[in-house]
């Protein structure tokens, strides 16, 4: 079971349709799968998942940044993790990697820097942030765009961000996620 | 969150303001009348009908014209939110936009500029299942635009209803067009939905067709009780 946990502002907001619906669409044909808001989320919760999904928001919705305490689990989950936008730029910060300002809207190029199982080569895939994250000792750089970093992943575990939205124009990205063994 | 809802009156935007009234304080509607028929942002049959489908909705309508020309309307866009910003206190925008990148991204660009939010709550939303929604909540909506093969004339002026769709869906299988006109090929005009505090009755109109493209021009119409 995936668990899509909902990092809008606030538990049934106007976003949800916008930023979580999409993920589950991507998810439903391949797995069963769970909603919860970031807020709400349980160690019963992360006990019964196979692997999370951390959701993006709205480009004015920062959140999650400013709650990084509710986002402990993170560093001791043991399991596959993929964050999409903020929940990228939540990642990182849960690790205290910095978050650095780079705003990009619409369809960009991002070049694979480094074999994964999620992504090769160039693409086009839909941008709307307006933060990447720095370099650092913990994540490798998987992808950018000509302006930012795109793609990380955790050096020891199985915790992925991508800061473009997969399931706009990727969504084989989040299924090649929920098959990762 | 106080909302303005970019609304063209048809059945897309229509949803959206829906949708948004539900969960935040929509407090006008944003409209840009473009006079360039080939518009990819704004173009669409009965635009003008906006100001009567906003009195049926007891909701003030920000309105600008533009002559439509690409990048050119975009500004006109953005003046209007500044002035939807100004007059109602806007925080943010709510568009009907659901798969194009396009018009999205041109939005979430202004909003950006503006610092307000902007909302797509029909985004990636599933095409069948968007018609099926606005036949379950009782709108009436009815096809004012055909642009693609083998639409013709006998499509305009039909309500959308199960059948409609049931043949959308079939044409989308044999011929791959979008059953809720994501590529242009049908446009929608909105007369009753829910919020509607009155619906519209049609009193005159005109059909413009050539083969596979025509409208359904409303020429008259009038607010009636529900």
């Amino acid at each position: 079971m995936i668990l899509v946990v909902d990092m809008n502002w606030t538990k049934n907001s106007l976003a949800f349709n916008e930023f979580v619906s999409p993920i589950v669409s991507a998810i439903k044909p391949f797995d069963k799968y769970d909603v919860k808001h970031f807020s709400e989320i349980t160690p019963a919760d992360l006990d019964a998942c196979n692997k999370v999904v951390l959701s993006g928001t709205a480009l004015k919705d920062h959140t999650t940044l400013t709650q990084i305490g509710r986002f402990n689990w993170v560093r001791t989950f043991d399991k596959s993790l993929l964050g999409i936008c903020a929940g990228m730029q939540t990642i990182s910060r849960a690790f205290g990697t910095p978050l650095t300002t780079c705003l990009q809207i619409g369809m960009a190029e991002i070049s694979t820097l480094k074999e994964n199982p999620l992504f090769k080569g160039n693409f086009k895939a839909y941008t709307l942030h307006n933060f990447s994250v720095k370099s650092s000792q913990t994540f490798e750089t998987l992808a950018e765009s000509t302006k930012c970093i795109q793609a990380i992943k955790h050096k020891q575990k199985d915790i992925y961000g991508v800061l473009f939205h997969p399931e706009v124009r990727n969504q084989e990205i989040i299924q090649r996620f929920i098959k990762l063994i | 969150m106080r909302l303005g809802v970019l609304f063209s009156g048809g059945k897309d935007s229509t949803l959206a303001l829906h949708l948004a009234a539900e969960k935040e304080d929509v407090v006008c509607l944003i409209t840009v009348i473009s006079k360039n028929e080939e518009s990819y942002m704004f173009h669409t049959p009965n635009i003008d009908l906006t100001t009567l489908q906003a009195q049926a909705l007891s909701l003030p309508l920000v309105s600008a014209i533009t002559a439509g020309r690409k990048e050119e309307e975009l500004a006109d866009l953005e003046k209007a939110i500044v002035d939807a910003k100004s007059k109602f206190q806007i925080d943010g925008v709510v568009t009907g936009a659901v798969e194009s990148v396009y018009q999205a991204s041109r939005v979430q660009r202004i909003c950006n500029r503006l610092d307000v939010w902007c909302f797509n709550p029909l985004w990636k939303y599933d095409q069948k299942s968007l018609l099926e929604t606005i036949v379950r909540r009782r709108f009436n909506v009815i096809i004012s635009g055909i642009f693609a093969y083998p639409l013709d004339e006998k499509w305009l002026g039909k309500q959308i209803d199960a059948q409609v769709i049931d043949r959308l869906v079939g044409l989308q299988g044999q011929y791959g067009i979008s059953p809720s006109g994501e590529g242009g090929e049908i446009e929608t005009t909105v007369l009753d939905a829910p919020m509607f505090k009155q619906r519209i009755e049609i009193i005159d109109h005109a059909v413009e067709a050539k083969g596979n493209s025509g409208v359904y021009i409303i020429k008259q119409a009038r607010l009636v009780g529900k």
